[in-house]
């Protein structure tokens, strides 16, 4: 399995055959886990299927819920983008921890009383309307593949990073597994596994930082170290030395950011709005036996989200630091070496254009393009330092150095000098958050397949029986899918995120909230503001983002009110509600049984379990 | 089944507690850490400047406490109106 890689030089041969045995043994034994639980678990009924039984421990439901909500890009991948982009980052942490506020209050506890399975369901029945019922399976279904395509891709990385295997054949490893249990176990199964999941992902991410902030601060907690000072004796805060040490190479400060203040406002409501409309976020408080246990999950869910989100930060300030006084104008002869060990995965490169043998890190991208090595028989072709060549064209700039940002947590640990089985530990976490986040979205998929579709459009009289061999046949359809998106990426992945969240604030947030809190919503008003709602958000992203229809993807001067494709969603929200309340007052009000419906989700009182009809 | 006035006071005690609460929601993420983090940066929590500090820190543990605040308030609203379970 594993491939032939230059890495393994004889001095470093040793250490890395110690990682490499921890990362089996850790990974491997974790995946047992995994499994083992979901045979234990395995659904017998539709009931458990979708929706566990509707018997889940709030607490058990908010450890699922936060590791079903941290995907491969919390865990690898935000602390980086934090760390390069400083309190822009804020975004991310606001907008993916403040929608839950949202959804606590404005949304989980009706949807739980209401006791369907799915969101569709709600905006079918809300709305008396197959038509809105297949607007919300179709969104549904994109939003969620957009971001499972993501989660299989990550998976992939992990085990190509950690297990020097091919990236496709860590997809097939990861689709087997998810196949296995998602297929299995349904949304019982799923819960379960992922309560473990979160547990295994949470000890991987703290453990390293936890190391890392006493290294730096003597703080054993790291987020209190990212607000003490430093412990060179110099008395300086960690946040002060980091603007310093921007503020000499030329950077912008790092607690300062380079975004305009109404984007940073748009694109944090837009996360905000659609965190809390995202399909595989809400179908998780239909899985609790309770109203009041549908709001304390929130909670739960929002507590343990919040131990690594507000560790993520720390993380991004220590690393970024540490990044700087280690390699800023050091002879490449002397770094550490992690820095040739992460050359051979192109994710970190030097350019010496001064040609004085010293790495000098400054603004600005060091050459054009993607790193793209020098290769003479499939070995990289050393440079006089023993630096990987690149066939990349210079820039005019000084900087020399290109550091990939999602190496921040998975090198961090290296670049700390911690042993070998945290290094490991590392990617079991990482494996743990993009396998609970992949099967959570399977499963959405998988219920609008069998349910939404099937059983409520197609088949209504089919058995109980063959409504579950088309939920698994479903989830098995789109785990395939999910591969092959898995191994052949769409360049516009980046950009789809983005629409998701867009698309889910533009669509279900407003349709959801407005048919618990406006009695008179009606049919016409909640379907034009979707569509318009949708249209909008499509149409933005397709100029403003991918350049459809224009010659040249326009600059940043011409998007409207000065917010980026990211923050559209918001304005998108926005216009729906105020389309959606004016079309429902002109036209007819929805049926008595409709507004009597409503009434009673206000009520927690008798909310029973999840039903079938 | 509780008589239909008091299911509309309790519906309007809920709406009011929402309001309180999101108006906090909005005080601490889109106020303290966006429109006036400015300001607020001239102040100082340990070593971080106070608005930089909201974003990044002290608006997620105000969420936190937001939900359990808003749970604490809608159990005892449930068992004030018995509409509980």
């Amino acid at each position: 399995m594993a491939s032939v890689n230059s890495r393994f030089t004889p001095e470093n041969l040793e250490t890395l055959m110690d990682v490499q045995t921890w990362t089996y043994l850790i990974v491997g034994a974790t995946f047992l886990l995994y499994i083992g639980i979901a045979v234990w678990a395995r659904a017998g009924s539709t009931t458990e299927f979708y929706v566990a039984g509707g018997g889940v421990h709030p607490i058990a439901n908010g450890m699922a819920t936060a590791a079903d909500w941290m995907s491969a890009a919390s865990f690898i991948s935000m602390a980086g983008i934090i760390s390069f982009a400083g309190y822009d980052g804020a975004v991310y942490l606001m907008g993916w921890t403040g929608g839950y506020v949202l959804l606590a209050l404005l949304l989980a506890p009706y949807l739980r009383k209401f006791g369907k399975f799915t969101v569709p369901d709600f905006i079918g029945d809300r709305y008396y309307s197959n038509v809105a019922r297949t607007v919300a399976v179709l969104c549904a279904i994109i939003v969620s593949f957009t971001y499972v395509a993501g989660q299989m891709r990550g998976v992939g990385l992990v085990f190509s990073r950690f297990l020097e295997v091919e990236i496709n054949t860590g997809v097939y490893i990861g689709t087997v597994v998810v196949f296995f249990y998602a297929i299995m176990g349904g949304m019982k199964g799923i819960t379960y596994t992922q309560v473990a999941q979160y547990c295994v992902l949470i000890f991987a991410y703290m453990v390293p930082a936890i190391f890392i902030s006493l290294q730096m601060t003597d703080n054993i907690i790291p987020q209190l170290g990212f607000i003490a000072d430093v412990n060179d004796g110099s008395g300086t805060a960690l946040l002060d030395k980091l603007d310093q040490l921007h503020a000499e190479l030329g950077f912008a400060e790092y607690t300062d950011g380079s975004k305009s203040m109404i984007d940073v406002f748009a694109i944090t409501l837009a996360l905000m709005a659609g965190t809390a409309g995202l399909p595989h976020v809400i179908v998780r408080f239909f899985t609790v036996p309770r109203v009041k246990d549908a709001r304390i999950s929130a909670g739960w869910a929002l507590l343990f989200i919040a131990v690594l989100y507000t560790t993520a930060p720390a993380i991004a300030a220590f690393a970024r630091t540490n990044l700087i006084t280690t390699i800023s104008d050091r002879p490449y002869t002397e770094l550490p070496g992690w820095f040739s060990k992460w050359e051979e995965t192109a994710l970190v490169a030097w350019v010496d254009k001064n040609e004085d043998g010293r790495l000098q890190y400054a603004p600005g991208e060091a050459f054009m393009g993607g790193v793209d090595q020098q290769r003479a028989d499939g070995a990289r072709v050393p440079g006089p330092y023993g630096q990987a060549l690149l066939n990349n064209a210079p820039t005019d700039n000084a900087n020399e150095v290109y550091i990939d940002r999602d190496i921040m947590v998975l090198a961090n640990p290296e670049i700390a000098g911690l042993p070998a089985w945290i290094i490991a530990l590392v990617a079991a976490g990482g494996l743990a958050a993009a396998l609970s986040t992949a099967a959570g979205l399977l499963l959405v998929i998988s219920t609008a397949v069998s349910r939404d579709l099937m059983r409520k459009q197609i088949r209504p009289d089919m058995s109980e029986a063959e409504e579950l061999w088309w939920a698994r046949g479903g989830a098995a359809a789109a785990v395939i899918v999910a591969a092959y998106f898995g191994v052949n990426p769409p360049g516009f992945v980046a950009a789809t995120v983005a629409l998701a969240f867009g698309l889910a604030a533009a669509s279900f947030f407003p349709a959801i909230v407005l048919g618990i809190f406006d009695k008179r919503m009606n049919r016409s008003g909640a379907i034009s503001g979707m569509v318009v709602g949708i249209v909008l958000m499509f149409g933005y992203m397709a100029v403003y983002r991918l350049g459809w229809f224009v010659d040249a993807v326009p600059d940043a001067e011409h998007w409207w009110f000065g917010i980026s494709p990211e923050g559209f969603g918001s304005v998108a929200m926005v216009v729906n509600l105020v389309v959606a309340l004016v079309v429902s007052r002109l036209t007819a009000p929805p049926p008595e049984e409709v507004q009597d419906m409503v009434e009673v989700i206000r009520i927690p009182r008798g909310a029973g379990g999840a039903s079938m009809h | 089944m509780a008589p239909p006035g008091d299911h509309r006071r309790y519906w309007r005690a809920n709406l009011r507690y929402l309001a309180i609460l999101l108006t906090i929601w909005f005080a601490v993420s889109f106020g303290c850490g966006i429109l006036f983090v400015e300001p607020l940066n001239q102040y100082r929590i340990g070593g971080a400047e106070l608005g930089f500090w909201f974003a990044q820190q002290g608006s997620i543990y105000a969420f936190v406490v937001l939900i359990f605040v808003y749970v604490y308030l809608m159990n005892r609203l449930d068992a004030e109106f018995g509409v509980g379970e």
